[in-house]
């Protein structure tokens, strides 16, 4: 099937109420077996066992990352091709990509005050993932003061495209700040090479998490064409009944 | 390039006169900076630490007032639809709106803020530095806000949506300028690697801002 015969949103419907109970039936089973080799896997020498919320938030961060791309994409679709669903999928993808960058910024927070003492330091990746979750919010907020859903969404591809070249610039100068601070980084995770028994459990995470959001997207986009949907029939129906007051 | 420099004089005088805001963001600049004393006390090395932040962020918030603006009185009276049918391309006009709208809220910004400085107690010597990286920084600022004020008159919005859309973006135009002034005025870093960062930031700015501009007003207006 062409990308171009998913322009048509019933067929899109379809589609999705085919894939997504296998999607989630999927994701489901893939937690499960994460999760439990998650319990399983060896506490670490240093941190004991806080170092399992490395399996919720080293997934988490990278789906942030992952979502703000997808947008990208369908910012392109939007503005290049004007595709009916590249709208609908950005529109969907933004609250996802905030939450899961929001779930990295709190377990990072919770992992950080046993391990180094602190809630929150102004390290270079938590403050860039924070203004990450800042530009999702921006996206949001565009979204969200949009009475036209078309207008709102072409608005919010530019924004997202202007985002994305601006993503690599502040990475990099947040890195510059932050050298320039404190040149000791407390973050040393990775030092030397993850073990497997670490390393299995946290891909298998990862893998379940990206199963996670495209199940959540694909639902989230689904919502998001009946919600538009429901409100052209509204408006059809407000425009009968002002003909028939006339 | 007749219609650039009409379009950039009209700016200009509009602006200057009655009812614009040319001056009104340098006065925001006066009382921010007037404010922080009063938040942080009065003590004068303390002052002098985070004097170059106290100006450098002052000036960013004072050069984003005028901004949601820049686009919104264009497309009330309509003038705003003929620069987009004009032969000139809408990204120059843009370009010129931006340029007019920094001479006229950007640049009082640079030129008073030595005198601000000195009521930081930034030293004599480091005054011109601090001005130079706002002159530097401050394009940077007013062409990125142009794409927030694009987006908001595309959705006849303003206000703090602007605000809330810009900020995130100007991150990296406040760390360099900060750093370029901090080199400055303490020393111990260089002062040419933040300051031709800062620079770059302004011409890729320069460069982005006003095709995103175009490409949000093209979009939202049609």
């Amino acid at each position: 099937m062409a990308l171009i015969d998913l322009a048509n949103p019933t067929r899109f419907l379809r589609l999705v109420d085919r894939v997504l109970p296998w999607l989630a039936a999927a994701t489901l089973i893939v937690f499960a077996f994460g999760l439990f080799q998650a319990m399983h896997a060896p506490d670490d020498y240093q941190q004991g066992a806080t170092v399992k919320i490395m399996f919720l938030h080293v997934p988490a961060a990278w789906l942030g990352m992952m979502g703000w791309t997808l947008m990208s994409a369908a910012a392109l679709g939007t503005l290049v091709w004007r595709h009916p669903l590249a709208d609908v999928a950005g529109k969907a993808a933004a609250p996802l990509g905030a939450a899961f960058t929001f779930i990295c910024l709190v377990t990072g927070s919770l992992w950080g005050r046993p391990t180094w003492g602190t809630y929150w330091v102004w390290d270079a990746r938590l403050t860039s993932m924070l203004v990450l979750l800042l530009l999702y919010l921006g996206v949001i907020a565009l979204y969200w003061t949009a009475e036209d859903p078309n207008r709102g969404s072409r608005a919010a591809a530019v924004l997202t495209l202007v985002g994305a070249l601006n993503l690599p610039i502040i990475k990099f100068s947040v890195d510059w700040w932050n050298t320039l601070h404190q040149p000791a980084s407390i973050l040393r995770m990775g030092g030397s090479a993850i073990d497997n028994s670490i390393l299995i459990p946290l891909l298998t995470m990862a893998v379940a998490f990206t199963l996670l959001f495209f199940t959540l997207h694909l639902a989230a986009m689904r919502n998001e064409i009946l919600r538009r949907r429901v409100r052209t029939m509204q408006m059809m129906q407000a425009q009968a009944l002002a003909e028939a007051a006339t | 390039m007749t219609a650039f420099t009409a379009l950039l004089a009209r700016d200009m005088r509009i602006a200057i006169r009655v009812g614009g805001g040319a001056l009104m963001g340098a006065l925001f600049f006066l009382i921010v900076v007037t404010m922080m004393p009063f938040a942080v006390g009065p003590d004068l090395n303390l002052l002098a630490r985070i004097g170059p932040a106290i100006l450098w962020l002052g000036a960013l918030l004072a050069s984003l007032l005028a901004l949601d603006r820049l686009f919104a009185t264009d497309h009330e009276d309509g003038s705003l639809d003929l620069l987009m049918m004009g032969r000139m391309p809408l990204e120059l006009a843009i370009a010129g709106k931006g340029l007019a709208h920094w001479l006229t809220t950007g640049l009082p910004l640079v030129v008073i803020s030595p005198v601000l400085g000195l009521m930081l107690n930034v030293e004599l010597k480091a005054l011109g530095a601090v001005a130079l990286t706002l002159a530097a920084g401050t394009p940077a600022l007013t062409f990125i806000g142009l794409i927030g004020a694009a987006l908001s008159v595309a959705l006849r919005r303003g206000g703090l949506l602007l605000a809330v859309l810009v900020l995130p973006l100007t991150i990296p135009v406040l760390i360099f300028g900060v750093a370029a002034a901090n080199a400055a005025i303490l020393g111990g870093a260089a002062f040419g690697p933040p300051f031709t960062i800062l620079c770059a930031l302004s011409l890729a700015s320069l460069v982005i801002g006003p095709f995103a501009a175009a490409a949000a007003l093209r979009f939202g207006l049609e």
